[in-house]
């Protein structure tokens, strides 16, 4: 894989298939864990990074799932190239900050990637296109069972697999599913539906993970529990709680079309008008107004659209990938002409 | 629109605090948004989070507390309070006292149900017996855990299998 030719090829989570893609965008597992006794990344020795990055390729090589995939050491690659990995969400904002004795380690669909040395040893993802999260799990099972054979993971019969924070601890499972809910946000319900999420024990973020906010009528919900419930479990709760959302986002969005839909027809036609004419356009409207182009998409509203390139178009637009399409640095201003001279080009034909 | 913080550059960053039932929007550039971020990550941080869970009972540590040491990897309870991350794997066994309810606090059990990476190596067979050779004494400190966990279920479970190990004799 080369980072340079990256950004001309589109993921296989944003392919915009899979069950109920009109929805969810993409499912996603991750698996925290640790090599027995050597201290976890931010308390260890550069030699000890360093060893426990070894032993993953070590493994990482004896694996059918990772044998061909590729390794970046995060301190041989730039600014831009590390930013490029985080929004097309192979790894972490954190993960990018400081770099020693860092990797990732990606396939060439972009299904798998794993952090070495983020916050634990290993961050194990496996990310797929549309509802689709038991999938994810037989992936991501059979690719630990393979680093299993050869590393020695920390792990106690009582807690668990043992992770850096004890939020992690027990099986080491995050699974995520990213919603696209504009619908429930329009008709103000979808207060509600994250009060009852978070009642739950899950909590929702927005399109970048930890911190960041919902935009673009973004949702990632996510289970906040580790311990005491297995992989198995807590996967079929988020099925059964995503099934849920899900239908509520279809019902407000039929609502919609029934009582509201000279106005749902306005705001797509004004958004899309607005991508395909507008010369300058930040980050944040272009999100805006995508989400929207997708909700026409969805509801038949808008033709003769490909909706993969709506969801191409999110990330694209985000700023190293842009910085990398023209191939050099660009000022905040420089990219704003940049993203709304692609987005015209995507969408006049 | 101009940042608030600096006045020169442009405003991208549009950010809502609610202090109080205060609600104030800050409209920041890229550079004071990001110093104005780590400013509320020192504030708000995870570790301060789990600090708090881990202080939820008492105020004052006690004198035990301040001297725990990992005696593998040399973090201190103390350093753990503050950064919210663990050392190393043998942290779990240093602090085992003060983790044991916190895991509790943040989990709602304490004990791992699902996968293992012994299952994966073993034969189903070698896999049963891996697990029945916990052993007397560790099976009667789980039942004690259990007990005091009031998990009754796995208290149950543990009992019957005590007793079917102790029938063995």
């Amino acid at each position: 894989m080369n980072l340079n030719e990256i950004v001309n090829h589109t993921s296989e989570w944003l392919k915009g298939t899979g069950p109920n893609s009109d929805i969810v965008i993409s499912s996603r597992i991750r698996l925290a864990r640790n090599l027995e006794k050597i201290p976890f990344p931010h308390w260890a020795h550069p030699e000890e990074g360093e060893k426990v990055f070894l032993e993953i390729e070590k493994a990482k090589a004896k694996s059918d799932f990772l044998r061909h995939a590729t390794t970046f050491g995060l301190a041989n690659i730039d600014n831009v190239d590390k930013q490029l990995l985080v929004e097309r969400h192979l790894m972490s904002y954190e993960h990018a900050q400081k770099t020693d004795h860092k990797a990732v380690i990606i396939d060439n669909d972009e299904i798998i990637s794993i952090m070495v040395n983020e916050e634990d040893h290993l961050r194990i993802q496996v990310m797929q296109s549309g509802f689709n999260i038991f999938e994810a799990w037989n992936i991501i099972n059979r690719i630990d069972d393979d680093l299993g054979k050869e590393l020695k993971y920390a792990y106690s019969t009582e807690w668990g697999y043992l992770t850096a924070c004890p939020t992690n601890t027990g099986t080491g499972m995050r699974g995520s599913v990213m919603l696209h809910l504009p619908a429930l946000v329009m008709s103000r319900h979808i207060d509600r539906v994250m009060a009852a999420i978070a009642k739950l024990s899950f909590t929702t973020r927005g399109l970048y993970g930890e911190g960041t906010q919902a935009s673009g009528n973004f949702f990632q919900i996510s289970n906040q529990v580790s311990l005491g419930h297995s992989e198995e479990e807590i996967i079929s709760n988020i099925n059964g709680l995503i099934r849920q959302i899900v239908d509520q986002e279809k019902q407000a969005r039929e609502a919609l079309l029934q009582t509201n839909r000279p106005v749902l027809e306005d705001r797509v036609h004004r958004s899309f008008g607005t991508l395909k004419s507008a010369y300058i356009i930040s980050s944040q409207e272009t999100v805006e107004l995508l989400s929207m182009v997708r909700l026409g998409y969805d509801l038949g509203l808008l033709k003769d659209i490909d909706g993969r390139k709506i969801n191409e178009l999110f990330i694209i637009t985000q700023p190293a990938h842009l910085q990398k399409m023209e191939g050099k640095k660009l000022t905040q201003q420089e990219r704003d002409v940049k993203r709304a001279q692609i987005i015209r080009s995507k969408l006049n034909l | 629109m101009l940042c608030d913080v600096c006045g020169k550059n442009p405003a991208t960053v549009h950010l809502t605090e609610i202090v109080d039932d205060q609600m104030t929007e800050l409209h920041l550039c890229e550079p004071c948004a990001r110093q104005k971020s780590e400013q509320m990550e020192s504030q708000f941080g995870l570790s301060d989070l789990l600090a708090g869970l881990a202080d939820f009972e008492k105020k004052t540590p006690d004198k035990e507390e301040v001297a725990l040491k990992c005696k593998s990897c040399g973090l201190t309870y103390a350093d753990f309070k503050k950064v919210g991350r663990l050392g190393c794997s043998e942290c779990y066994t240093s602090f085992r006292k003060y983790l044991a309810p916190l895991l509790k606090r943040i989990h709602g059990s304490s004990q791992h149900v699902g996968k293992s990476p012994l299952q994966d190596k073993a034969p189903v067979g070698v896999r049963q017996a891996k697990k029945e050779d916990m052993g007397l004494p560790t099976l009667k400190e789980k039942l004690q855990k259990a007990i005091a966990a009031e998990n009754f279920e796995e208290a149950a479970r543990l009992r019957d299998q005590i007793r079917g190990l102790e029938g063995q004799k």
